[in-house]
């Protein structure tokens, strides 16, 4: 489904990526891990067409095109999806205008047709539900007065509504309570399926408790240095990133 | 209190040096009047009698006042060079088709009243043309101020509209005013004019709506008197064409404990300049003035307000927001007075601007001028351009970049949207930003 091969990227003349190589397939889900400051929120940017870096060797493949090519609105209509490590806050916008344009947008680069209100609603209800969305979310503004573990869900709501093919979550238990940990993974959990591959950026071996990967990578210095199963996790938590 | 000169990182005009290309504006000290002069006697040929001795005085105080320039503070951003240049002519009458009302209208076509095209007003008002109705209000609020526009306007005063709502009567549906400007081949000026009377404890909602075709002139004026304890809500629509030169003067009175919400949503236009102007004339009197100006291509849009508390315990909240694409320039002055006797007020000013190109520029003035001690008065300017990361969040979810940046501009838009009562006016703008 996507394949990275020596990704070099930049940040303001700052050399972030530094070769990275990895291959993810449907139904895999792979962990990266790694220290602040070690590039993994600059690699999910890269990958979603963040402007910020810009990329200087490499390339990326997404079920066989190059995603580097395409704009970030092309990217989520292809299926890939970014659970941000901040989510932005957009007063003015509500949650359902936003959610709508957004399926909406997606569909039709998919050529599907687009989803009228009602069914749009009948559709977003019931994922609400099943991640314990709060009743007036879709009236309110797009992550605005959100506290930090509602922006988070928030986002994996969204995902859960999009149905990526690709979900790259960044950080995404960050900030979280365990119980609040527990109601995105379940989300998350929920989501994965044959088809669907999922990047898990984390730095605490805590979340991948509950969101078992296939494989976890150590990312350090913009490199994957380690690659292993999910013991790999357990044991960086034991050692810390450099005790190898 | 000195301009506060702001705009994006194109065109820059020092402090106080504003000047177009040719520096036109400064050969206009003496100018020449006779554009519009020369055409009252053609009007008078056609007008109705029952304003002759206004007209009469009005053309006296236009030849009286000097014409802005843009060497003065109230329109050091704003030419009236094209208005000079463009020779005018009176408005043939013409016949239009429109859809069936939907509500209570008054049309006017080219300055006359269209009464096939208008429809019945609520019970209770005494409205129509003012060539029908003796309006004994007339003038009155308008003639308080210096502005050769509106002297200009009372020179042309035959036709236009008055809505009269006697004390106590209470009308919930809008009504609305439009004026049509449908030119024949040759630009035309004409001179709408609006007289609305709340009486004692009356309530009313008007809208008055500007549109039009090629290249004309609007020098509008609109008299409001708010009646002790009413309640009025107005909300204009300026939607004329892209070559159309509008000027307007919105003038209020407000008696004590009177109540009165502006919307001035500006959304046409080449060349626009929008006075609105309060007065608090008893106490615990309360006025809302909003607006929303929309600009792109080389639309000149300029706002101009005046509050004035005249009166003490009267509150004034006033929100302006623009939104500037392209080379389009925006102005905003905003002046509060407060005098000397005016204690208690609570004035609240905020104008905010959104820049959507490098090349747009908006000028902001805010002027507060407050001679009582015991006061709240806060005024507040900011300027922005679209944020990245939130583009990139809408991008990231599928929503192509037009889309993206038209729904963050509606956002930014939004909250003065929200604040217009008329669910059909919401829908509309909406409609335009989105
Ligand atoms: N917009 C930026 N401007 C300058 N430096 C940046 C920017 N974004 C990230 N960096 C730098 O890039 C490096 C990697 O950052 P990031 O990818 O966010 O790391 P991680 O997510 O692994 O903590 C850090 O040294 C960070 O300071
Ligand atoms: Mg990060």
């Amino acid at each position: 489904m996507l394949t990275i091969h020596n990704l070099h990227a930049k940040v303001a003349d700052k050399d972030i990526l530094r070769g990275i190589n990895l291959t993810v397939n449907p139904g895999e889900v792979h962990a990266i891990m790694g220290p602040n400051g070690s590039g993994k929120s600059t690699l999910a940017g890269v990958l979603t067409g963040r402007d910020a870096y810009s990329v200087t060797d490499g390339e990326v493949l997404f079920e066989g095109k190059n995603l580097l090519d395409m704009a970030p609105e092309e990217r989520a209509g292809e299926g890939v999806f970014l659970a941000f490590q901040y989510p932005v806050e957009i007063p003015g916008v509500s949650n359902s205008y936003f959610l709508r344009a957004s399926v909406n947008a997606v569909r039709k680069h998919r050529g599907e047709p687009e989803l009228d209100a009602a069914s749009f609603l009948k559709v977003v209800k019931q994922k609400m539900k099943v991640l314990h969305m709060p009743e007036d979310l879709l009236k309110r503004p797009v992550n605005e007065g959100f506290s930090g573990g509602e922006k988070k869900r928030n986002e994996i709501f969204q995902m859960a509504v999009l149905e990526p093919k690709l979900c790259i979550l960044d950080e995404t238990d960050s900030g979280l309570d365990i119980d609040a940990m527990k109601a995105v993974a379940d989300g998350v959990n929920a989501l994965r399926s044959k088809d669907r591959a999922m990047i898990v950026i984390t730095h605490y071996q805590r979340l991948l408790d509950h969101i078992v990967p296939d494989f976890v990578h150590v990312l350090s210095q913009g490199r994957i240095v380690k690659t292993g199963g999910k013991g790999l996790a357990l044991e960086l938590e034991a050692h810390g990133y450099s005790g190898n | 209190m000195s301009a506060a000169n702001l705009r994006g990182h194109g065109r820059h005009y020092p402090e106080g040096s504003l000047r177009s290309p040719a520096g036109l504006e400064d050969n206009l000290i003496d100018m020449d009047k006779t554009n519009f002069t020369n055409l009252f006697a053609a009007f008078d040929r056609e007008a109705s009698s029952r304003y002759c001795a206004l007209r009469q005085t009005a053309r006296e105080r236009f030849a009286a006042l000097p014409l802005p320039t843009t060497r003065g503070e109230d329109w050091r951003f704003t030419s009236i060079a094209p208005l000079l240049e463009t020779p005018f002519d009176l408005p043939a009458a013409v016949s239009v088709p429109l859809p069936p009302a939907v509500g209570p209208r008054l049309v006017f076509v080219n300055g006359r009243y269209a009464k096939g095209l208008s429809s019945p007003m609520p019970n209770g008002v005494r409205a129509g043309s003012l060539a029908d109705i003796d309006a004994i209000q007339i003038s009155q609020i308008a003639s308080e101020t210096d502005s050769p526009f509106t002297a200009l306007n009372s020179s042309f005063l035959s036709d236009g509209a008055c809505i009269i709502v006697p004390d106590g009567v209470v009308v919930e549906t809008p009504i609305e005013i439009l004026f049509m400007s449908r030119p024949n081949g040759k630009p035309i000026v004409t001179h709408p004019r609006v007289l609305l009377v709340a009486g004692k404890n009356a309530q009313a909602t008007v809208i008055e709506r500007y549109l039009g075709d090629g290249v004309y002139f609007t020098n509008a004026v609109t008299e409001i008197a708010v009646g002790e304890g009413a309640v009025v809500d107005h909300v204009k629509v300026q939607s004329e064409s892209d070559t159309a030169y509008h000027i307007a003067n919105t003038q209020i009175v407000m008696a004590a404990k009177a109540n009165f919400t502006s919307h001035n949503l500006s959304l046409g236009g080449a060349l626009v300049r929008n006075e609105v102007r309060v007065r608090f004339d008893g106490e615990h009197a309360e006025a809302t003035v909003n607006g929303l100006y929309l600009a792109k291509g080389k639309q000149h849009v300029d706002n101009f307000t005046v509050i004035d508390h005249a009166k003490p315990n009267c509150a004034s909240h006033e929100i302006y927001k623009g939104v500037l694409a392209d080379r389009a320039h925006g102005v905003f002055n905003g002046k509060i007075f407060v005098r000397k006797d005016a204690q208690k007020t609570d004035a609240k000013q905020t104008n905010k601007v959104l820049l959507l190109s490098d090349d747009a520029t908006i000028n902001t003035k805010p002027q507060l001028e407050i001679f009582a001690d015991d006061v709240k008065c806060t005024h507040g300017a900011t300027i922005g351009q679209l944020a990245a990361t939130q583009l990139f969040y809408l991008r990231s979810r599928g929503i192509p970049l037009e889309q993206a940046r038209r729904l963050l501009t509606f956002a930014f838009a939004n909250d003065i949207v929200n604040r217009v009562k008329i669910e059909s006016i919401r829908a509309e703008l909406e409609e335009r930003i989105v």
